[in-house]
């Protein structure tokens, strides 16, 4: 990838979209957490990986500009 | 619902609502720029918003009055389908992160100020910018229209009916917007994202040890939704197409709406960008968690005349009246600042892209920033006036258009910071195409943004508005690489 755009860090944030793009993934009622259905938790689980994931890729590009 | 008058509930009210009236006409004194009759000032805040500010202005702005309300509703309603809001505002940040700080980039070093402004640049075609612009302008109309509603659920949970209330408060908004530019949002969204903070961390917190704790709350939503035999806990294997294209279509349009992309310009670099990719994501976490206040309303037995009164219902039932009136305070303020933005963005566009391109293309910098003011106030007036007068389901079926129309912008916006090889005309084209197919496929669809597709035994349904995208992306290509090609102005 043009460095210009991004590094190779910022490939992983197609896992995000994998995870949650592919629904037979996660559209199960078991196991339940805290009264949580797995539809539910795993969903919400991904804003946190994602924020993480993005964090990698920032650190990786970070005083680009 | 009861909604009868409050008098604790409206007194909270009263008090939240005077104080950002305040900050909102103080804001034209904060960070206060040499002059502000020059749109880069009054409609970009200077272009010198930090992460924090941006955070907010943004969470502000993408998170809005209306989806505090028809977020849980829909949930209410269908259940998990209505959950696709939550994949959608997870994978909108990647994006979010790969392409704006290159968009941003653009715009800075040209004194962009608009989508439209970008293409033109990029491609030196009016009627691409004027495609882009109006595409903007009118998906953005409905998206305001739809902030009152919002604001209409908690003024009427308050015991304010009819539209006096709703008229003196988005004139208000309509006056410090008119003096402030985007300053007035960008102050008031701290107040705005911090009181709907408290609000949906106290609601998700005590709430379901009222209703026997969140495995309750799901069993109670799963009996409702068996009861009424429609609606359920999971998605059916016939929705998970439509669940997935929605959030992604979904995601690929956020960003690509003037008031979104207006927060985006804003900022003061591509690194502040960056890092409210990584940090704006909390509020997504309170919008699943605002979801569940969906089957919460299931869980507490609540009688509604409308699904829109579920959040409000829920408060008024289990909340003391002074947190209640605070709630829907920040509901309501909730929908100013959004509100205020979305209709900076349009008169941005307007000025930029229609005044400066066919009436007056001489005109000074700030007769810019005058013809801005003046045209955020018509937006808002013209706004109120389709709430008023029009059924609140015409402002529906538009909104939901404008979300398959905006993302039709997206390959003449977003293609050319990677590539010269696209044209004007194939992306004219392929815009075409896609805004005039995907409406008509809605409107044969009974205004509903899923087709019905079949392949041998399978049947499924996919949004329109990425569907209405991939054709758009064809055709630009087909019509790019057959067309007579011409140099490439970048103006």
């Amino acid at each position: 990838m043009d460095k210009r755009f991004g590094t190779a860090a910022c490939w992983l944030l197609i896992i995000p979209y994998i995870g949650l793009l592919w629904v037979p993934f996660y559209n199960f009622h078991d196991p339940v957490i805290f009264g949580f259905p797995f539809f539910y938790w795993y969903q919400l689980l991904w804003v946190p990986i994602t924020a993480f994931l993005t964090w990698i890729a920032y650190r990786s590009m970070r005083n680009d500009d | 619902m009861t909604t009868d008058l409050n008098v604790t509930a409206l007194s909270v009210f009263i008090f939240f609502f005077v104080l950002v009236t305040v900050m909102g006409f103080v804001a034209s004194r904060w960070r206060r720029p040499e002059t502000m009759a020059h749109i880069d000032e009054w409609g970009l805040g200077g272009r010198s918003f930090g992460t924090w500010i941006t955070w907010f202005l943004v969470g502000g702005d993408f998170y809005t009055a209306y989806t505090v309300i028809a977020v849980p509703a829909l949930v209410y309603t269908v259940g998990a389908y209505g959950f696709f809001a939550l994949p959608y505002t997870i994978v909108v940040y990647p994006f979010v992160f790969m392409v704006m700080p290159v968009l941003w980039k653009r715009a800075r070093d040209f004194g962009y100020v608009t989508a439209g402004d970008v293409v033109h640049g990029q491609y030196g075609s009016r009627g691409l910018e004027l495609a882009v612009a109006a595409t903007g302008v009118i998906a953005t109309m409905p998206y305001i229209a739809l902030q009152l509603v919002g604001m209409t659920a908690a003024l009427k949970a308050l015991g304010l009916h009819g539209e006096v209330p709703l008229a003196i408060a988005f004139i208000v908004l309509a006056l410090y917007t008119y003096s402030a530019g985007l300053r007035a949002p960008a102050l008031i969204a701290f107040v705005k994202d911090i009181m709907i903070y408290i609000v949906v961390i106290a609601a998700v917190a005590l709430i379901p040890s009222k209703l026997g704790g969140y495995a309750n709350v799901f069993a109670s939503a799963d009996a409702a939704f068996q009861a009424k035999g429609s609606g359920s806990l999971l998605l059916g294997s016939n929705q998970y197409v439509a669940y997935a294209t929605l959030a992604l279509g979904s995601a690929l349009a956020a960003f690509m709406y003037p008031h979104t992309l207006t927060g985006i310009f804003a900022s003061n670099s591509g690194n502040t960008i960056r890092k409210n990719a990584v940090l704006l994501p909390a509020y997504t976490l309170l919008l699943g968690l605002l979801a569940l206040l969906g089957y919460m309303g299931h869980a507490a037995g609540l009688k509604l005349d409308s699904a829109n009164d579920v959040v409000p219902a829920l408060f008024q039932t289990l909340f003391p009246s002074w947190f209640a009136g605070f709630a829907f305070a920040a509901i309501a303020i909730g929908a100013l600042v959004p509100a205020a933005v979305m209709s900076i963005g349009a008169a941005n566009l307007f000025t930029r892209n229609f005044w400066k391109a066919y009436v007056n293309p001489q005109v000074t910098d700030a007769g810019e920033a005058k013809v801005a003011k003046m045209t955020s106030l018509v937006v808002k007036v013209g706004a109120l006036l389709v709430i008023i007068f029009l059924p609140t389901q015409f402002a529906l079926d538009l909104q939901l258009l404008g979300g398959i129309w905006i993302l039709q912008t997206l390959p003449a916006l977003v293609f050319g910071l990677y590539t010269n090889w696209f044209r004007a005309q194939g992306l004219l084209a392929g815009w075409f195409v896609g805004f005039f197919g995907g409406t008509l496929l809605v409107w044969i669809n009974g205004l509903k943004p899923l087709q019905p597709v079949t392949i041998g035994e399978t049947s499924f349904t996919i949004y329109i508005g990425l569907l209405a995208l991939a054709v758009n992306i064809i055709v630009a290509v087909v019509v790019n690489a057959v067309a007579p090609g011409k140099a490439v102005a970048r103006a």
